[in-house]
C-alpha cells in the first residue's frame, strides 16, 4: 500500500493537512450560509454555460426544452450567482496553486495508462457526472457538502450513493489509477 | 437576514459576494490537494483518505457552526435555502455520479481547480459535463416523470430522527470523529 498522494513535482509544496483544509472549507461553507443564504455549488454554473452555448446554436429548440427553457425567461442563464461563484473557484484555485508552485500543464494519470486513454475516461466520467448532477439537482458541492451540513435527508442519501457508485466502479478502472 | 432571503442574490452585489465566497472555496479545495485527480480517485482504492477527512471535517464544522450561530441568536438558520429531497433521482443520480467520479477523476468543483492547475484531464472532464447536462435536458420529456419518484419536499434528519438540530449536528461530529479514528488506525501512512 502507498500513502497519501502528494504533488509529483519536487518544486511543488506538499498539500495541507486534510483537517486544516477541511476546517477552512467548513468555515467557507458557513460564510456562504450566513452571507449569501445558500451553500456552495459548482455544477449549476457548468450546466448554465452549456445551455448558453446550445442556445447560441439552436435558440428555438433550447427555449422550447422543458428543462432549459425556464432558464431563459429572465434573460441570460449566466446572470446567476452560481456562475460568479464558479469564476471565483477557478481564480481561488489558480492563486493557491501558483503560490504552492503546483501549476503544471499535464494530463494527470496513474503510471499504467496512456494520456489518450486517460482523456477518454475523463470524458466518459464527465458525461456521467454532468448528467447525474442535473438528475440529483446538484453535485458533491451543492448536495453532498452543502446539503449534508444542512442535515438534509436527500443530500445524505446522495452522498452515500456517490461513495457506493464510486467503490462499485473502482475495480473496473483500477489500471487508470495504479501508481 | 441574508442575500437570498432579501432577494438580492442575483444582483451585482450578490454576484460580487458569491465571487468572493468562490475564491475561498477554490483556495481551500486546492490546498486540500483536490486539484489532483490522482488524489481524489485514491479514496476509492483506500490509498488516500483526504476526500473523507476534508469532506467530513467541512460538513461537521459548517453544521455545528450553523447551529451555534442560531442558538446564540446571531443568525437565523431557518432562513438558509434548503433543497427538496428527491429520493429516487438522488440515489440513482448519486450512483451514476460516483461511477463518473472514479472514471473521470473529478467532480465539477474540483475540476475547476484542476483546470486552473493546468490539468488537461480536468478540462476534458469539464467539457464533457457540459455535454452531459445537455443530454439530460434532451431526454427531459422521458426523464421528467422519473424525477418525481420519492419526492417528499424538504426533509431534514432532525425531523426524521425526532431530535433537535443541535443533537443531530453533535451526532455528525461524533460519527466524523469515529471515522477519523478508524482511518488513523488503518490508513497507510506514507
Amino acid at each position: 500500500m502507498t500513502g497519501p498522494v502528494q504533488p509529483l513535482s519536487p518544486q511543488a509544496q506538499r498539500y495541507w493537512n486534510p483537517y486544516v483544509a477541511g476546517f477552512g472549507l467548513g468555515l467557507t461553507l458557513l460564510l456562504s450560509f450566513v452571507a449569501l443564504g445558500v451553500g456552495l455549488g459548482a455544477s449549476g454554473s457548468t450546466a448554465r454555460l452549456a445551455a448558453t452555448a446550445a442556445h447560441a446554436v439552436a435558440p428555438a429548440a433550447v427555449e422550447a426544452n422543458g428543462y432549459l427553457g425556464p432558464w431563459f425567461q429572465g434573460g441570460s442563464p449566466l446572470a446567476n450567482y452560481l456562475v460568479f461563484m464558479s469564476l471565483g473557484t477557478l481564480v481561488g484555485g489558480l492563486v493557491s496553486a501558483l503560490f504552492a508552485r503546483r501549476v503544471h500543464v499535464a494530463v494527470e494519470r496513474g503510471g499504467r495508462i496512456t494520456p489518450r486513454a486517460r482523456l477518454v475516461l475523463a470524458v466518459a466520467g464527465g458525461l456521467l457526472v454532468g448528467f447525474a448532477s442535473r438528475m440529483a439537482a446538484g453535485c458533491t458541492s451543492g448536495q453532498a457538502l452543502t446539503g449534508s451540513a444542512l442535515l438534509l435527508g436527500g443530500s445524505w442519501a446522495f452522498l452515500a450513493a456517490v461513495f457506493a457508485g464510486g467503490f462499485l466502479v473502482a475495480p473496473l478502472v483500477r489500471k487508470e489509477w495504479l501508481p | 437576514m441574508n442575500l437570498f432571503d432579501q432577494g438580492l442574490l442575483d444582483t451585482p452585489f450578490g454576484w460580487t459576494a458569491a465571487l468572493l465566497v468562490g475564491l475561498a472555496f477554490g483556495f481551500w479545495l486546492e490546498r486540500a490537494g483536490f486539484g489532483s485527480s490522482r488524489k481524489l480517485a485514491a479514496i476509492f482504492y483506500l490509498r488516500d483518505f483526504a476526500v473523507v477527512r476534508v469532506m467530513f471535517t467541512a460538513v461537521a464544522t459548517a453544521a455545528l457552526g450553523l447551529v451555534a450561530l442560531d442558538v446564540a441568536g446571531l443568525f437565523d438558520a431557518s432562513r438558509v435555502y434548503r433543497m427538496e429531497t428527491l429520493l429516487g433521482p438522488q440515489i440513482v443520480g448519486g450512483l451514476l455520479f460516483g461511477a463518473g467520479f472514479v472514471a473521470g477523476g473529478w467532480c465539477p468543483g474540483t475540476a475547476l481547480v484542476g483546470a486552473a492547475s493546468g490539468k488537461l484531464d480536468a478540462l476534458a472532464f469539464l467539457a464533457a459535463t457540459l455535454l452531459g447536462s445537455l443530454v439530460y435536458a434532451a431526454f427531459w420529456p422521458q426523464l421528467a416523470p422519473l424525477q418525481d419518484v420519492g419526492t417528499c419536499g424538504v426533509v431534514t434528519l432532525p425531523e426524521l430522527l425526532h431530535l433537535s438540530s443541535g443533537a443531530v449536528a453533535a451526532l455528525v461530529v461524533a460519527v466524523a470523529l469515529a471515522a477519523f479514528t478508524a482511518i488513523h488506525r488503518f490508513a497507510p501512512r506514507r
